[in-house]
């Protein structure tokens, strides 16, 4: 079924954007092309395949590695704040979320 | 020497340096000037003073006859893709969401480079967040392609592309998640590797879709590729899926004579896969011509051509631009206006409904709004919208089944044959401009190239000829998981009996 322009407004306020009128409009359209092409997906028998979530999978277990809970990193607390919008005594800042 | 020094690829510049025919000094300014009077768009960040302060230390090196004061990377100018954080210039990813964006860290493969001696121009144009095929989707505008400036050059490390192509620099860093390395090889006449999925480290390479983001070289050779793999290349503790294996030697690898090879016949033994999905009667006409001529070529170097089949060819279209697009809203949610990237200055309202959306929220939905680009959110809407609930297990789930399909069908082909191979895309470079507003005509274009994305397999873009317009025409070749020594010795044997990877566009 097509995506309707509450479709596009719900999963634009899921992913935190803001869409004008006119980009939503084309965004419903463009959408609704790309789902016509992966609608080929649905008619493949896929039961019983597990999902491949990295490729190396596909020939043998992927071990998830761990490293040693030990401290790596010093403290570089200017340089890693250096790019924030609005930063003050160490913190980064936000709008008001609580009254 | 100083006039021809740009016409020299990475093995010839490393000869020429050791040998003391010219200089790092001598080599970064003469590739600075053409790097400055840039007319294509490639480089975004020109480091002429980073770039010198390198390449004395380099010449100083040699001189002193230290440790590493051999290696062939030592003083050879690069250039990397603007998706590889580096702590010396901005990296923005393309995007205005990290203009002026300045990492306190350098990524792997960029620090690795720089252990290897190579020193860096600068940083190079590329698609927003490395999503696009005609690096069209740069907030910094386009990059032409040098063949002709009024096509595109490929997508996403378009930069890195036409750089190489231009004789900007010999090479420079790439990244391929479905084709963004083999696709602009392709369209200027390049040669590029992507690698097994894994060999390279992801760390500081900005993050697209983690599960296929792959870092690897464009250069003019093969050997020049393999010479740049082997430094970039091994394990890195802070990429968890980085492959844990011991450093790889890809220049010994390439020149390592088969079993049963013979001076005139280098393939012999080599059973290249030719999938029928892949010659389509819909391709292009010249560049079917171009891939069979270059396919006739390994033949004549012993090679045997059989015919194989990989049925979901056709399906890797849907299949990737639901798990990239998925991956993508994920890593991309991180871009939130507060530890870093753009932040909106617009007034925010205060709510006086309970159902208004909070400051906080209206400053991340601007915010992002603001400043990705439009196809960025549209894989950010299609990537939230497959993974949303009711809708995950018909489009996630089930793309993530057909993509074991896909790979599994890959191990079928070879058992009957050691690499693959096929045209990198349907068409050679189109015009700028000519996609329009049609985002799945250019999803269409990467049929080629996905599939061996989806599966992690590595593959190469090398040149075949001129096609339509007098424009490269790319070979694909794919190899089983960990075969780059195979892929880059088949290229190498090819590049030194033909002469298709040293055709140059028109100055």
């Amino acid at each position: 079924m097509p995506l309707s322009p509450e479709d596009v407004s719900r999963i634009a306020h899921l992913a935190r954007l803001e869409l004008s009128p006119a980009e939503g409009s084309a965004m419903q359209t463009q959408l609704n092309d790309f789902f016509k092409i992966v609608e080929q997906m649905s008619a493949v028998d896929t039961s019983g395949l597990e999902p491949l979530h990295t490729p190396l999978s596909a020939i043998g277990n992927v071990e998830l590695r761990l490293r040693p809970d030990a401290v790596t990193e010093t403290n570089n607390r200017a340089a890693n704040m250096a790019n924030a919008p609005a930063a003050d005594a160490g913190l980064f800042l936000v709008p008001k979320v609580i009254e | 020497m100083s006039g021809e020094l740009h016409t020299l690829g990475v093995a010839e510049l490393g000869r020429a340096l050791a040998a003391k025919t010219t200089s790092s000094v001598e080599v970064t300014q003469a590739l600075l000037a053409r790097a400055k009077a840039d007319a294509h768009g490639a480089f975004l960040v020109v480091d002429a003073d980073g770039a010198l302060a390198a390449a004395k230390a380099a010449d100083a090196k040699r001189e002193s006859g230290a440790d590493g004061a051999s290696g062939p990377l030592l003083g050879v100018p690069i250039a990397h893709k603007d998706i590889f954080v580096t702590q010396e210039s901005t990296t923005t990813a393309g995007s205005k969401m990290l203009e002026g964006y300045r990492s306190p860290f350098d990524a792997t493969v960029v620090a690795r480079l720089k252990a290897a001696g190579a020193l860096s121009l600068g940083k190079l144009n590329c698609d927003e967040f490395a999503m696009g095929s005609a690096n069209e989707n740069s907030a910094w505008g386009p990059v032409r392609n040098p063949w002709d400036a009024t096509r595109v050059p490929g997508g996403s490390s378009g930069g890195s592309a036409a750089a190489v192509a231009a004789q900007l620099v010999p090479a420079a860093t790439g990244t391929d998640t479905g084709g963004s390395i083999r696709q602009p090889a392709s369209f200027t006449g390049v040669t590029g590797i992507k690698p097994t999925y894994g060999v390279c480290s992801r760390f500081g390479m900005i993050a697209f879709a983690s599960s296929l983001d792959q870092a690897g070289p464009l250069a003019r050779s093969a050997e020049d590729c393999a010479l740049l793999l082997s430094a970039m290349s091994g394990f890195d503790e802070r990429d968890a899926t980085s492959v844990q294996q011991p450093p790889q030697d890809f220049h010994a690898q390439m020149l390592a004579a088969r079993a049963g090879a013979t001076a005139a016949q280098p393939l012999k033994g080599l059973r290249i896969g030719l999938p029928k999905e892949f010659f389509p009667a819909a391709l292009a006409a010249d560049v079917s011509g171009r891939v069979h001529a270059a396919l006739a070529e390994m033949e004549k170097l012993g090679a045997t051509l059989v015919e194989v089949s990989l049925p979901r060819t056709e399906l890797s279209i849907p299949v990737y631009y639901i798990i990239a697009p998925a991956e993508a809203s994920s890593n991309l949610s991180r871009y939130d206006g507060v530890r870093y990237g753009h932040r909106t200055d617009k007034p925010l309202v205060r709510p006086s409904q309970p159902k208004d959306p909070s400051e906080l929220e209206q400053m991340y939905r601007l915010s992002r709004s603001e400043a990705f680009g439009p196809e960025v959110k549209r894989r950010i809407m299609i990537g939230t919208y497959v993974l949303s609930h009711g809708y995950y297990d018909a489009y996630y789930l089930q793309a993530q089944k057909l993509r074991r399909m896909i790979a599994d069908d890959f191990q079928a082909c070879f058992k009957q044959c050691d690499l693959i191979a096929g045209p990198v895309a349907p068409t050679v470079a189109w015009k700028l401009g000519e996609q329009g507003d049609d985002p799945v005509k250019a999803y269409l274009a990467d049929i080629f190239t996905l599939p061996g994305s989806l599966a992690g397999l590595p593959g190469m873009s090398v040149p075949a000829g001129l096609g339509e317009g007098g424009m490269p025409v790319g070979l694909q070749l794919l190899g089983n998981y960990f075969a780059e020594g195979t892929l880059l010795h088949a290229a190498h044997a090819l590049q030194l009996a033909t002469d298709f990877h040293l055709q140059r566009p028109q100055a």
